[in-house]
């Protein structure tokens, strides 16, 4: 597909600069994140290669001590939470959205993507502001609701993406038909932005388990999360602790990416 | 029926919150402190112990310098820490500005047992550190002798790190342009004062990495970013000590200071907090600090309960007071400091 | 006759309107109406959850903060006194005696309700100072009452001063546009009217000027980089394409802290990138790239170049190769194919990936803070660090609200060019 039909001398030449340049960027892409693998297995306390030696102590402090147990802990408590009700929440609105006649659509549609926008830092420190008046900063709930402000966005647009490709006659069908509406979202729509709202919660999920600015303001020593733990730890002690930290992270990053590809493509072939 | 449910819920709710608030605050204490090697110390020397001694239970944060969580933990009502460690300059302006708590000193140790200036109304001190410059002399064969040698680039070539904040980086500017240790506070609180420090960071702006968390030095050193760096002794000795780095440091023209501890306004155990500080100012205590960190007590008393091996180390070892130095002067940077942050941010971006 | 097909979880509301349109044709307009209300009220409904939380978790904190920053009552409420002895004031000479007054007494008061730092802090924004005047003033006032007040503070010079009284009557009105003139390096001058501050007070200007220079670097550089991969990635074998996005999708997924992280192990002075670069010859010596601006560009577009990719491959996927193929065996050489029929079309995904990438590099925080030199920091790290270090929130508020009506004009022009349905992430 990336030649003509009769290629001449010239297009393969450029095809293959074209392959050449996409190798590097690739590799621009991918070494910084790998980086944090050998060093996590670093003996010694500094962020500097050559490695003094190969130890798992770092895999030991993040997995073995308290703070980082909890922090983990409190990540997936957050991140989840945050998942959960921005994915619901986006799917619906987006649905809503997805409908022309909805009203003032071109108002709500900017204000929708706003937190995308807006500097996280007023974001952080409006929202402790704010909460703590109302009773939700150093709380799980603030932190979430916060986090779900940040989210949400992102599942607006990918289901709102998937939806611009949904034929609505496909409800219709399914209402002439007799089906119930909750019964044809279910069965009919569902299935087919599938894709659209697992890649949303997959986006969700990451603005959350990644977000450090807004934790910052609004966590107290209870709902410390990982992100967190590693700004401290890179401001402050620069412990090879947080290599190990992310390359965790980054584990289960690429598990969740490979689970949400499986299931996107089962979708798929689901609605072919 | 709805209208029972509604309040046996409420009551149920009420019920809840009040003994979850009882339990977390009766024996929890909350502490704010400046991570890295320090904290650990201070862990060892008194957070432990003290939990030991008392049943208390220690939370720990991290402060990274920012009285911005606590102005907004205050002016909200909502204050989840009931200590922060803090340096002067900052006691001063959250005293100011109704951030911190009025110490009542009888409920803590005599006031006049503290070193000079390191007892202030809303601030107690922890230890004494100093200002001081270090290098790796594997890099730098020929080393630096003061730490005024920083604006010394001919001789010294390379980039040099320095704290991102006016306090010290003045001082040593106007020494550097010969006004003498005992001029330094007079000059600078002249208009002309100012202009001319600044006038001199002006010369080695180019050349400077600026830190703001106390662990960056010595990791900027290792990784051989800068040839030398200004540093509070403790956690290069520390780069030393525990991690085998071959740093020097240079003692001449330092600067001693003084680690504080507050209360913010509203915190929910001031009680405890009290009982911690009072724990930690006792002398015997006071001393425990120099040996998980080369800090010096603050009490004047208690030079003799600390550890012989650790105390060459201090700062204010004799040895380290035999050339020049500059004793902070907390009451300065309480008048000037908010305008010279001001102008050194602007200075700063430009 | 597209009114009349209902929307898809409608089916109740169908055999109604259906009954109704049976029975009499009249109402037929009527009961499509009311469909079409219903509709828009189920689909009002649909979005409600989401608005109304966003409403409270980011519309109001985020509306309060920003009011701050022409709101701003520390002075009025510090001085109720003086405020309405300065009411009728026409701001000529010094004001009469019952002014000097009122500030004594307000002045007084502001030790024990605890406001005097609070005054001392905005008069000092407004009358460089200020601070230590007032706080004097008020130390002295603490034993002195009545005539031996007023006494006191004409004692002191600067209360007598042209410009402090014209300074207190302006500070007392609450609904300021000082905060907002000095994000943008004005003031008001003498004569009420606006100029620019001194140049070695004036920064802000500068510092968005640099934000706006770095996040179109960043923005052109994720182009360049991104643009070749998307085409790659719609083009090649689906097995070839899906290890392509995930190589993408990775450091996406990747803390953007790690990658910070990384970056500045990369780019220090002994780092892989000086090394490498040492290495096949183009550097002779070791570069500064850690705390620098090119440091920090590097590590921004790394960070966002899938957000440029997505929207574009997401385009370019649903481009046919049959197009390319048509206009290949009309006779178009590959060149003028690719220009002239597919570029046009990847047009809305470019400006759309493009969009992303410069507004969210309009509010990095993080990685400035940690890669970049004094000289590199973006005017969100100037925000925190009003929030954080200065403690002058109104500030911070004012910086942001002028970062937000660029960004919100920004992206209002864009929306406009591409329509919001054309933003897409993957």
């Amino acid at each position: 597909m990336l030649l003509s039909p009769y290629p001449t001398a010239g297009e393969r030449i450029r095809i293959t600069l074209l392959w050449i340049w996409c190798g590097l960027v690739i590799l621009f892409l991918l070494v910084p994140i790998l980086i944090p693998v050998p060093l996590s297995f670093n003996s010694g306390a500094f962020f500097i290669f050559p490695l003094e030696g190969i130890s798992t102590r770092w895999y030991e402090v993040v997995l073995g001590t308290q703070r980082w147990q909890s922090a983990i802990g409190n990540s997936l408590i957050v991140a989840l939470g945050t998942t959960l009700i921005a994915t619901t929440l986006g799917t619906l609105t987006a649905i809503a959205l997805s409908d022309e006649r909805f009203p003032g659509r071109r108002i709500v549609m900017p204000l929708l993507l706003s937190p995308l926008i807006v500097p996280v830092v007023i974001t952080a420190v409006g929202s402790y502001l704010f909460y703590a008046r109302v009773g939700l900063a150093s709380t799980y709930a603030g932190i979430i609701l916060a986090h779900t402000a940040l989210a949400s966005p992102f599942v607006v647009v990918t289901v709102g993406a998937s939806l611009t490709g949904f034929d609505r006659n496909l409800m219709r069908a399914a209402a002439i038909s007799g089906a119930r509406p909750l019964t044809s979202f279910f069965r009919v729509m569902l299935p087919l932005i599938l894709p659209g709202v697992l890649s949303g919660a997959a986006f969700a999920f990451v603005t959350s388990f990644d977000e450090v600015v807004v934790v910052q303001f609004l966590a107290s020593a209870g709902q410390r999360t990982m992100p967190l733990e590693m700004f401290i730890g890179l401001r402050e002690k620069l412990s090879p602790a947080i290599t190990a930290a992310a390359t965790l992270m980054m584990a289960l990053s690429i598990l969740l990416l490979l689970v949400a590809n499986i299931l996107a493509r089962r979708g798929r072939k689901a609605s072919a | 029926m709805t209208q029972m449910r509604t309040r046996l819920f409420a009551l149920a709710a009420a019920t809840a919150c009040m003994t979850i608030a009882g339990a977390a605050f009766a024996d929890e204490l909350s502490i704010m402190a400046s991570g890295g090697a320090w904290q650990d110390a201070q862990r060892k020397a008194w957070f432990e112990p003290f939990a030991k001694e008392t049943g208390a239970k220690i939370l720990e944060q991290e402060y990274l310098g920012d009285l911005g969580k606590v102005k907004a933990m205050v002016e909200t009502g909502n204050v989840p820490i009931d200590l922060v460690t803090v340096e002067t300059a900052t006691v001063l302006q959250g005293c100011d500005a109704g951030i911190l708590e009025r110490l009542d000193y009888s409920k803590i140790a005599p006031r006049d047992k503290f070193i000079q200036g390191s007892a202030l109304d809303c601030g107690v001190g922890l230890d004494a550190y100093g200002d001081i410059l270090a290098y790796d002399p594997t890099v730098l064969k020929e080393g630096p002798t003061s730490v005024l040698d920083l604006f010394d680039t001919t001789k010294f070539p390379g980039k040099r790190a320095m704290r991102k904040f006016p306090a010290q980086n003045l001082e040593w500017a106007l020494m550097a342009d010969g006004v003498a240790p005992a001029d330094v506070y007079k000059v600078l609180a002249t208009p002309e004062g100012v202009d001319r420090a600044f006038k001199k960071l002006d010369t080695i702006k180019k050349d400077i990495v600026w830190w703001d968390a106390g662990a960056q030095p010595a990791q900027l050193l290792a990784s051989k970013e800068v040839v030398m760096t200004t540093a509070w002794n403790g956690r290069i000795q520390n780069a030393i000590d525990t991690d085998g780095k071959p740093f020097k440091i240079v003692w001449n023209n330092q600067i001693l200071e003084y680690d504080m501890i507050a209360i913010p306004k509203g915190a929910r155990n001031p009680e405890l907090a009290y009982k911690y500080l009072a724990y930690i100012s006792k002398p015997e205590n006071n001393a425990k600090l120099a040996s998980y960190i080369t800090y010096g007590p603050v009490r004047t008393d208690a030079a003799s309960f600390v550890a012989p091996d650790a105390l060459p180390k201090l700062p204010n070892a004799p040895d380290h007071l035999a050339g020049a130095y500059l004793v902070a002067d907390t009451e300065f940077w309480g008048d000037y400091g908010e305008d010279l942050v001001k102008r050194f941010n602007a200075w700063l971006a430009q | 006759m597209s009114a009349l097909q209902p929307s898809e979880l409608d089916r109740p509301t169908l055999a109604r309107d259906r009954s109704a349109a049976d029975a009499d044709l009249k109402s037929v307009s009527a009961a499509l109406r009311r469909a079409e209300f219903g509709d828009r009220m189920r689909s009002l409904l649909l979005a409600a959850p989401l608005l109304v939380l966003l409403a409270l978790s980011f519309g109001i904190p985020i509306v309060l903060l920003l009011s701050r920053a022409v709101y701003d009552p520390t002075i009025a409420d510090a001085l109720p006194k003086t405020t309405a002895a300065l009411a009728g004031w026409n701001g000529q000479g010094l004001p009469a005696d019952d002014a000097f007054a009122a500030l004594a007494a307000d002045l007084k008061d502001t030790q024990a309700k605890g406001t005097a730092y609070e005054l001392a802090k905005s008069l000092n924004a407004r009358l460089p100072g200020a601070r230590s005047q007032v706080l004097k003033t008020v130390r002295k006032l603490e034993s002195a009452d009545g005539q031996a007040a007023l006494d006191t503070l004409k004692s002191v010079p600067f209360w007598s001063a042209a410009s402090t009284w014209p300074a207190i009557q302006n500070g007392t009105r609450s609904l300021t546009s000082f905060y907002l003139l000095s994000a943008l390096d004005l003031r008001w001058n003498a004569d009420g009217g606006i100029e620019r501050v001194p140049p070695e007070q004036a920064i802000f200007i500068q510092v968005f000027l640099r934000t706006f220079f770095v996040a179109a670097s960043v923005t052109l550089a994720t182009l360049i980089l991104g643009f070749p991969l998307a085409y790659l990635i719609a083009n090649v074998p689906k097995g070839l394409a899906a290890i392509l996005i995930v190589a993408v999708l990775l450091p996406f997924w990747t803390s953007i802290l790690v990658r910070t992280a990384a970056w500045t192990v990369l780019l220090q002075k002994f780092g892989l990138v000086n090394d490498f670069l040492l290495f096949i010859g183009i550097a002779s010596d070791r570069l500064d790239l850690m705390y620098s601006r090119i440091g920090l560009i590097i590590a921004m577009t790394h960070i966002q170049l899938p957000f440029t990719l997505l929207p574009i491959y997401s385009v370019m996927r649903t481009i046919p190769p049959s197009q390319m193929k048509a206009a290949y065996s009309l006779g178009a050489r590959p060149f003028t194919a690719f220009r002239r029929v597919y570029i046009p079309q990847v047009f809305a995904g470019v400006l759309a990936g493009c969009m992303l990438t410069f507004i969210l590099c309009l509010g990095y925080y993080i990685t400035p803070a940690l890669i970049g030199g004094a000289s590199d920091q973006l005017i969100s790290n100037f925000i925190a660090n009003y929030v954080n270090v200065e403690l002058n929130w109104e500030m911070a508020a004012a910086l942001s609200f002028i970062l937000l009506v660029f960004t919100l004009a920004l992206f209002g022009i864009f929306a406009r060019i591409l329509g919001l349905d054309r933003l897409k992430l993957v």
